[in-house]
């Protein structure tokens, strides 16, 4: 915007903000860049060369990370969590938001509140009961190895599509307000029952909606790293952000390992994030600044 | 409801679907939040080992309140820390993201790109952000000590582990906050800058007297997820030391008198509920500015 400012202040301005913005970008990526650097780097000739020598080049860390953090289970273990937990999430929220934005009753916007709340408030408050509920909750050893609900992916999911379903009907709610109520009425002039309006009309029509809250959901739950921790309980069960901790204490000298181990972690993100970057963004958006 | 379907049985199995709609979601929602929030503040006005079933459990009143305020030691550092944490958040890195999402906001060359370096840490787990800047912070290894030569352990060291932890989650929260404003900022009617750049206003009375204040719905939010942000801080801190030695902050003390070696029910109760009722006020607040009637 700069076609009418011509003076030398504004002249000024335009030279230091892009100047300002690259300098903070550069320092913003630059914790990453790291890692992937370091990454790439074999910890022998670091050590002996120092950081900032150039050479020592290898993938070995990749591999010895792979292998030592056991990624090949706890990326299929965030997979398991992961996607049941995002499909139900939006199939309890879509319909949800969808009885609440189509129908006026008594209780309404409390009950869209209510839901809005719940993911708002600090999980740790609620570990007691929560953690207390899935030990005593009794399943056949077909369910869960572990006799109980506690220590197995059930009470992940249960409990992330809990949290997540807050958010999500309150976006959707929010975007299904936008659809004229003609559309509702001519469907059921048509003779389309509740489930028809809202499995052939709504859900179409939410499609952009529900892909930016999709790309923002699987981000959130693969990272989610609180309930996975404290619910469960044997170590071969813990998605990838949980076994952080595993990796660490086994390489506590080689920073080049743990680099590794941190960026195949942060990779399927990453790729979501730069692939997908307009959903995602849109996802963040639509709750903070419709309604 | 608004439409009169023709016949009563396909009006019956409407409600019974319309009822599943939002029943089961409901029934998750209370069951694994609202209800285990009430029975939070229950348990914390008892005594109970957690050994024995529910009812061996024994009313307190309120000393457990009184225990966590006099008698154990942790309590109030943690509550400095979380208000050191809210602080810094709010005064530094909440106040950037938003000078940034103003910037961002000119159609400038590279827009995209800015943003997208910004906004990168946020979709990077907080546990995983305090992973990373251990290459910065370890002693031996890290960058800043083989730059200056300095032989601080800055995840370690209880004088400076909470700084070197606000630094990483700022990084993050900043991103994060950017992202809320510039949305926002896109919102704003531009025929209301245009007159006020015609009556002269510079840039930044621009933004302090026209844009700030038609804004408020969106400040707002900024300030409330600061808040719970700050409330809930646990992750980052968790993976550095499980939020030992400097670094206690009220969600680490809940969880560690729960799945601890003592696990003291009532006494983390008595701290969840300070949690939840300090989060409470401030989601009460956040609902005011979003949940509305989309009829206007």
């Amino acid at each position: 915007m700069s076609t009418h400012a011509v003076g030398p202040r504004s002249r000024a301005r335009q030279l230091v903000v892009p100047a300002f913005l690259a300098f903070m970008a550069l320092a913003w990526v630059f914790p990453v860049a790291l890692a992937v650097v370091s990454s790439f780097r074999d910890y022998a000739y670091t050590a002996s060369h120092g950081y900032f020598s150039l050479g020592g080049l290898t993938l070995d860390n990749y591999r010895d990370a792979w292998a030592a953090g056991n990624f090949s289970r706890t990326f299929v273990n965030s997979a398991k969590i992961t996607v049941p937990a995002v499909l139900l999430t939006l199939a309890l929220s879509s319909s949800a938001a969808f009885v609440i934005s189509r129908y006026r009753f008594r209780g309404n916007l409390a009950l869209l509140g209510f839901f809005t709340a719940a993911n708002l408030l600090p999980p740790q408050a609620l570990l007691i009961p929560v953690y207390r509920l899935f030990r005593s909750i009794e399943v056949p050893f077909w369910l869960s190895d572990s006799g109980t609900l506690l220590d197995s992916y059930w009470s992940l999911i249960a409990v992330n599509v809990a949290f997540q379903c807050g958010f999500c009907t309150f976006v959707l709610s929010n975007y299904m307000r936008t659809i004229p109520r003609e559309l509702y009425e001519a469907a059921a002039i048509d003779g389309a029952g509740t489930v028809r309006q809202f499995a052939q009309m709504t859900l179409p029509l939410c499609r952009p909606a529900l892909a930016a809250l999709a790309t923002l959901e699987v981000t959130w739950i693969y990272n989610e790293f609180f309930w996975a921790t404290v619910l469960l309980q044997t170590g071969d069960k813990y998605p990838v952000t949980s076994s952080l901790n595993n990796l660490r204490g086994q390489f506590f000298t080689d920073y080049n390992l743990l680099a590794a181990g941190s960026v195949l972690i942060a990779l399927p993100t990453l790729v979501v994030f730069f692939a997908l970057q307009k959903q995602f963004v849109a996802g963040l958006t639509l709750g903070s600044t419709k309604g | 409801m608004a439409d009169r379907p023709r016949r009563t049985r396909g009006r019956r199995t409407d409600r019974l679907w319309i009822g599943l709609m939002i029943g089961l979601p409901t029934l998750l929602v209370v069951g694994l939040v609202w209800l285990p929030a009430l029975a939070t503040v229950a348990l914390s006005f008892t005594q109970w080992d957690g050994i024995g079933p529910v009812s061996s459990a024994e009313f307190v009143g309120l000393r457990n309140y009184e225990d966590v305020a006099t008698i154990y030691p942790p309590f109030w550092p943690a509550v400095t820390h979380n208000l050191i944490w809210f602080g810094a958040m709010f005064l530094v890195a909440t106040p950037l993201g938003v000078l940034l999402a103003v910037l961002l906001d000119r159609e400038l060359r590279g827009s995209r790109v800015y943003q997208a370096a910004f906004f990168m840490p946020v979709v990077l787990s907080l546990a995983l952000v305090g992973f990373i800047w251990q290459l910065i912070y370890s002693r031996d290894q890290g960058l800043i000590n083989s730059l200056t030569g300095s032989e601080i352990d800055w995840y370690g060291d209880p004088s400076v582990n909470l700084w070197a932890a606000l630094v990483a989650s700022g990084w993050r929260h900043t991103g994060y906050i950017m992202l809320l404003y510039l949305a926002g900022l896109k919102s704003v009617d531009p025929s209301l800058r245009e007159a006020a750049r015609i009556d002269g206003a510079g840039e930044g009375a621009l933004f302090f007297r026209v844009v700030f204040p038609v804004m408020k719905p969106v400040n707002l939010i900024v300030m409330v997820v600061t808040v719970i942000e700050s409330l809930r801080a646990f992750d980052m801190v968790w993976v550095i030391n499980k939020g030992r030695n400097g670094l206690e902050l009220m969600s680490t003390l809940v969880t560690g008198n729960i799945v601890g070696e003592a696990s003291r029910i009532g006494f983390g109760s008595a701290l969840a509920t300070l949690m939840l009722l300090v989060s409470t006020a401030f989601i009460a607040v956040y609902l005011r500015a979003t949940v509305k009637d989309g009829t206007e």
